[in-house]
């Protein structure tokens, strides 16, 4: 246990560094001049050498990354943002509880649609149902976020006026001088994000799910189950969901991971204030502190979900053990 | 002689997507209670199916069958599937070839043969555990007190399968049928096995259906045997009866690819050809295409079940006194092989 998690802790240094090593050359490629930028037009020359000196930009940049990591080590701070001089904890703070909201709720909507509907078009293979659903798996991974947040906010929010168009409420504080916020606005105002967000999960889980469940169905150990009286039911319940659904926990964190990073697309669709949301604007300004920020929380997420996995799966699957 | 189980003319054809595959063609036996009845064929000989379909355990979208399984009077054949589940793991029992496979890899064999009993017994879950001790130790489970909640892959095959006899027994059947129980196994676990299903026939006075391809294993434990060929019974006889004076021709071949201890090693006899496709299977007799004694009428005629002697059939159209000659001179080579 204890070497498993060393070495899982090296494997995390190595991907932070990794990650963050090849942002920092992106950024030093790319021709830009954030220094400029951050001034302005009316600056002079001067100017603009002083903006870059107070930045560091002067710097060679295995010092400047020297800095960087000095700062997150020693100070746990991200730096601070070039165009706004907000502190990059503080501007990952405000947005990744939206993106939190966005991916946990539509991960539980994508499991609440996905389970039965695998489940039921694996058991009812080639019915009217499964090909139904593998209609909709072929949809769901066909159409893209944008277009499915587009048509949906224009039907469903425009014509209508069954949910917001757009924009987010707070979870805990309502804004000033508005009733936008707590547990109700929050909801509301996040149906179709999630909608949109979850349909391509959906759908890629709809047939993962069934092709599992199809595949377990054939197992041995089933029909054994089956050869002892088992009711169907009971089949189902304790020996072939138990054996399926064990991939499905592994790819789940993973997916969980990955999407804190930033669900760019539904984010932008629907002007949610999240980390996509943010990286792309801080994009376009190059920002890199920003930028940086958001690469080392959503590396740091998909470690620690992995983490996660790997220890459910050694909970969940006696033939694993964490060594 | 009471049969606990009567299989008449059962027929079980599969639809592929190819055609109909007729996989258990007419297929006749009993079952003495307490007695061990084994069925030998090749991979493909339909005896596996057989005992499925008298398991009620084929996949019922594609499989039809027909015919008659009476078990203890009743016809299990077309019955409802609950009723079927009632008798299935209780009265009849079933163990399968790769104990590797067929244990849930994420049960403990413990839970699992509670769940055997529980399934069928109102009964607690630590009665249950006591009934699942008491097999586990009845199976030779070394140290079973600990090892009743180790999952099967902490367990070798042989054990494994030891566990899968356990569970099978666990509700006293009256019949075990074992599908292959040994072929996953090394030798000398497979004799552990044997010994070990011979003392628990006498102990549970149960009926035992052994299928296998081996005839050494039909020689250690069967009584009667039913040899089956393209989903076809080929001959049926009593298991002295069949090794002193075999009639059918597939028979003779699968004698013959018997290893020996005695004698030089040569290389085994082997039938030639493969087994036929069940789709298309040969006209007329469907072994004549491997059979060195064909004649003219075998690709033409189906021949019939006949009876040789007393409870002694075959299906084969040469004429008994040629059918003598073979044999005794085919008896000398195999003698003159082990001398």
């Amino acid at each position: 246990m204890l070497q498993f998690l060393v070495r899982r802790f090296l494997w995390a240094i190595f991907l932070f560094v990794s990650a963050t090593v090849i942002t920092y050359l992106i950024f030093y490629v790319v021709p830009s001049d954030p220094a400029k930028d951050i001034c302005g037009r009316a600056c002079t020359e001067e100017d603009v050498a002083r903006v870059r000196h107070f930045l560091h930009l002067d710097e060679p940049i295995y010092q400047q990354y020297g800095r960087y990591v000095w700062n997150l080590v020693a100070h746990g701070s991200l730096g601070t943002s070039y165009t706004n001089r907000q502190e990059v904890n503080h501007i990952i703070g405000q947005a990744a509880p939206v993106t939190a909201s966005l991916v946990f709720g539509g991960a539980v909507f994508w499991l609440l649609l996905s389970l039965p509907v695998g489940i039921y078009s694996a058991l009812r293979a080639r019915s009217l149902v499964d090909r139904a659903a593998m209609t909709f798996v072929l949809v769901g991974v066909s159409a893209h976020p944008v277009w499915i947040g587009l048509i949906l906010s224009y039907f469903l929010g425009y014509r209508l006026h069954l949910t917001p168009i757009a924009g987010y409420c707070d979870f805990f504080n309502p804004s000033l001088g508005s009733d936008c916020g707590g547990p109700v606005q929050w909801a509301y105002h996040m149906l179709l994000p999630w909608t949109t967000f979850m349909l391509l999960f959906a759908a890629l889980y709809v047939r993962f799910i069934r092709a599992n469940v199809m595949e377990t169905m054939t197992e041995d150990y089933v029909r054994t189950a089956r050869a002892k009286g088992a009711s169907e039911r009971r089949v189902l319940f304790q020996h072939v969901l138990r054996n399926s659904l064990l991939p499905v926990v592994t790819i789940l964190g993973m997916d969980i991971g990955l999407a804190l990073g930033g669900a760019i697309f539904t984010e932008s669709v629907y002007s949610l204030p999240g980390l996509g949301r943010q990286v792309l604007k801080s994009y376009e300004q190059f920002d890199l502190p920003v930028i940086l920020g958001i690469v080392v929380f959503s590396t740091i997420c998909i470690i620690i979900f992995n983490l996660i996995v790997d220890i459910l799966y050694a909970v969940l699957d006696p033939r694993i053990r964490l060594e | 002689m009471t049969a606990v189980l009567q299989v008449r003319d059962l027929r079980t054809s599969f639809r592929t997507d190819d055609g109909i595959v007729k996989a258990v063609d007419g297929v006749s036996f009993d079952v003495e209670k307490g007695k061990t009845l084994g069925i030998v064929g090749e991979s493909g000989s339909g005896k596996s199916v057989t005992c499925l379909t008298v398991m009620g355990l084929n996949d019922r979208r594609n499989a039809t069958s027909s015919g008659s399984v009476l078990f203890d009077g009743r016809e299990l054949l077309g019955a409802p599937p609950e009723q079927l589940r009632e008798i299935r793991g209780d009265r009849i029992a079933m163990i399968f070839q790769d104990p590797m496979t067929s244990l849930n890899p994420v049960k403990s064999i413990g839970w699992q043969l509670e769940e055997a009993v529980l399934v069928h017994n109102d009964v607690t879950r630590s009665q249950a555990r006591a009934r699942a001790l008491e097999l586990l130790k009845a199976v030779g489970i070394p140290r079973a007190e600990t090892r009743i909640d180790d999952y099967p892959h902490q367990f070798s095959g042989g054990m494994r399968q030891r566990v899968m006899i356990a569970m099978a027994l666990v509700n006293n059947p009256d019949i075990l049928i074992a599908d292959e129980p040994t072929t996953a196994l090394d030798v000398t676990t497979q004799a552990q096995i044997l010994t070990l299903m011979r003392r628990l026939q006498r102990e549970f006075n149960m009926a035992i259906v052994m299928i296998t391809h081996d005839l050494g294993v039909i020689a250690e434990i069967a009584d009667d045997v039913v040899v089956m060929y393209a989903g076809k019974i080929v001959e049926q006889a009593t298991v002295d009866d069949l090794f002193e004076r075999p009639q059918h021709p597939y028979t003779w071949g699968l004698l013959g690819s018997l290893p020996r201890l005695q004698g030089e090693s040569e290389r085994l006899y082997q039938i030639p050809g493969q087994p036929p496709s069940l789709l298309r299977p040969p006209s007329g007799c469907a072994f004549h295409p491997r059979c060195e004694f064909a004649f003219d009428r075998c690709p033409v005629v189906v021949p019939e079940l006949v009876e040789f002697a007393d409870g002694h059939r075959h299906r084969c159209l040469l004429d008994d006194a040629r059918r003598l000659q073979i044999w005794e001179q085919k008896k000398l080579e195999l003698k003159g092989e082990a001398a």
